[in-house]
């Protein structure tokens, strides 16, 4: 049986980074699946931060975004156009308890292709108290239309040691 | 904060540099950013909460009836 869904490259950071970006992405495989963990270095005084995805390295307002948010007890829906990165979904920072990392997936379907990007994007944490808890879900389009070579990741302060990054490639055989 | 990673996929080389000057003014504006992008999401639920509240004003509802359509 084909192996369709395979890890193309990985990082667990050994120091704090302000970014971390996969580059060279190879053409070989139909979609891309992210799969990250990572908790800002920041107080923002909310305890958590915003996460960004940039596509080839582009912060141009060509990303829009619509987005489910639930945070402890409370539900919201938001949207964004115009916006310079995918955006939308929180990593816990400072603030929140210790060694809590949130857990996220971005969804890239046909990224070797020439056409604009459907993204999805899940992502939680549990922040271990009664505040903060949080899920994501956003669908983002990125309206650039060229191949998709590298992914950038960063949060607004920086990134912690111990914030891991898992790129795969799927093929549809 | 001020180091960035790169992972070449097609090499497998992770190289660890300083930012540079564009990507340093790029995370300042960044930040700036997500404090408005934050803001303006708070105050979309905010004000759907305030709609949904009034609605429920005028439809002369009790705590607990609203609670139970929660």
């Amino acid at each position: 049986m084909a192996t369709t869904y395979t890890i193309i490259s990985s990082n667990v950071l050994s120091s704090s980074a302000a970014s971390v970006t996969f580059s060279a992405i190879p053409s070989t495989y139909t979609d891309l699946v992210l799969r990250c963990s990572v908790r800002d270095s920041g107080s923002s005084g909310s305890s958590q931060q915003q996460v960004r995805v940039r596509i080839n390295g582009s912060s141009s307002a060509n990303y829009s975004r619509r987005n489910l948010t639930g945070v402890g007890s409370t539900a919201a829906s938001a949207n964004g156009t115009s916006n310079t990165s995918i955006a939308g979904f929180y990593a816990p920072d400072a603030g929140a308890t210790s060694n809590t990392f949130n857990s996220f997936e971005v969804y890239i379907p046909n990224y070797a292709t020439v056409q604009q990007r459907q993204v999805s994007v899940f992502n939680a944490f549990e922040n271990n108290s009664s505040t903060v808890n949080e899920i994501n879900v956003t669908a983002a389009l990125y309206t650039d239309t060229t191949a998709i070579t590298s992914l950038y990741i960063d949060t607004v302060s920086g990134l912690v040691s111990g914030s891991s990054f898992y790129l795969y490639g799927i093929k549809n055989s | 904060m001020t180091n960035a990673i790169e992972i070449n996929c097609a090499t497998g080389e992770v190289i660890e540099r300083p930012l540079t000057a564009a990507e340093l003014t790029q995370r300042e504006a960044d930040a700036k950013a997500a404090l408005d992008a934050k803001a303006a999401d708070e105050k979309a639920a905010t004000d759907k909460e305030a709609k949904r509240q009034a609605v429920y004003a005028k439809l002369g509802l009790t705590a607990d009836e609203i609670a139970a359509l929660a």
